[in-house]
């Protein structure tokens, strides 16, 4: 288990009044929540930065991770002093839990499970929300799916702990990123003869070795030889529905899109794949190709830096 | 276990899908007085009335839990996270076409 800097985290020095923690907070969290930032870690900076909060705007916790002295690193290897919090008390329960790192469970003990910060996986009432990542061929073609969710339960002891569930999942045909399914019934289960709540699931992609998605439109860089886009030619190019033929127009310059109607993520209308092409040069690496470049080179008037008064 | 491996067919909530007053309501885990206060201050907008029933278009459903979060996580009120909604779509849109225009000029 890592040492956690918590003062680092909230960017405050050891002895910041609670009102200077506050106000770093308050900056921190607009910075970092999932739904604003565009930060690429913002998720997990979040959760860091609430976990930091959680102990240093509570004097009592605060006091307690102090004593644990000043000589630790961030991310040292960390083990808890014997009797380490021995005349601390800890009045009520702190946020969340279920979402803090295994340091802060080792200091202050598991919370019960609340309102904790990050996404995925809260229970609201009877209904239950989870984020899940599917293939975009899944999204484009429809597909069955096995999906594994981690939920939080209260044991009859009064513990917090998670369980994995595993669904089968009929994903439908032409979902988008961002976009809610709904699996009916498969929320909590109702009191008595009541009915149980549903299991919303919010879809995000997994990045694609070929595709960038936009909105229902799908990117693709496509390879093309230099005489190919010069001379024009027939050319083999992925789709996510099967290899099709695209004719490059002569004269193509690289960077130049070529869309295909209708063969992005279906729906009304459908999304298009815009082909863009990449000119790549085949390579100096024998005599013969060398040969060609310096025919080329003698026979061509070319001077692709015309445009720069040079 | 046994019972879970059965295929649950998903249903999309996109704009074609329509839910109740009390559907939202469930779904969001608030009461109908905290859901026409949402309706309100205009950032959820019922797409048809049956009756005395609203229906909401599903994607009501995504702009209801962001506002939540917002108020939750950042403390701001109703008026400040319909604003910061609007933002954000104006956001999303501005950087949509902006990675557009950036790949014309690449």
């Amino acid at each position: 288990m890592q040492y956690k800097d918590y003062y680092q985290i909230m960017g405050v020095s050891k002895d910041a009044t609670q009102d200077e923690i506050k106000r770093a907070y308050k900056k921190l969290a607009r910075k970092y929540h999932p739904d604003v930032s565009d930060e690429p870690d913002a998720e997990e900076r979040f959760k860091e930065v609430g976990e930091a909060y959680e102990v240093l705007r509570d004097p009592e916790k605060r006091a307690a991770y102090d004593q644990l002295g000043a000589n630790w690193q961030a991310g040292q290897e960390f083990r808890p002093p014997p009797g380490w919090d021995a005349g601390f008390e800890f009045s009520g329960s702190h946020a969340g839990g279920a979402d803090f790192s295994d340091f802060f469970e080792t200091l202050f003990g598991r919370g019960g499970f609340g309102a904790g910060h990050g996404r995925g996986h809260h229970a609201h009432g009877e209904d239950h929300h989870a984020r899940i990542l599917v293939d975009l061929e899944d999204a484009i073609n429809g597909a069955t799916r096995t999906i594994t969710l981690k939920v939080p339960e209260v044991t009859a002891d009064g513990h917090v702990r998670t369980r994995e569930r595993t669904l089968n999942v009929r994903i439908p045909k032409g979902i988008r990123e961002g976009q809610q399914i709904r699996l009916a019934g498969q929320g909590a289960p109702g009191m008595g003869s009541g009915k149980p709540g549903d299991l919303y699931l919010e879809v995000s992609f997994r990045p694609h070795r070929l595709y960038r998605v936009e909105g229902r439109d799908l990117y693709l860089d496509l390879p093309v030889a230099p005489w190919e886009a010069a001379l024009g030619a027939t050319v083999k190019t992925p789709t996510p529905a099967g290899t099709v033929e695209l004719k490059i127009p002569p004269g193509s310059k690289s960077g130049t899109r070529l869309r295909l109607k209708g063969r992005g993520i279906p729906g009304n209308p459908p999304g298009d794949l815009y082909a863009v092409l990449q000119i790549v040069l085949p390579p100096a690496d024998n005599d013969k190709a060398r040969a060609l470049y310096r025919r080329m080179q003698e026979e061509l008037s070319f001077d692709p830096r015309a445009g720069m008064g040079v | 276990m046994a019972d879970e491996m059965k295929t649950i067919t998903a249903t999309l909530m996109d704009e074609s899908l329509e839910l109740g007053l009390d559907e939202l309501c469930r779904a969001c885990a608030i009461d109908t007085e905290h859901l026409l206060a949402l309706v309100a201050e205009g950032i959820i907008e019922p797409c048809r009335q049956t009756g005395d029933h609203w229906r909401f278009p599903a994607t009501s459903l995504i702009r209801i839990q962001t506002t939540l979060r917002l108020q939750r996580d950042l403390g701001v009120n109703l008026a400040g996270a319909a604003l910061a909604l609007q933002l954000l779509e104006q956001n999303r849109r501005l950087r949509e076409r902006l990675r557009v225009l950036e790949r014309l000029l690449d």
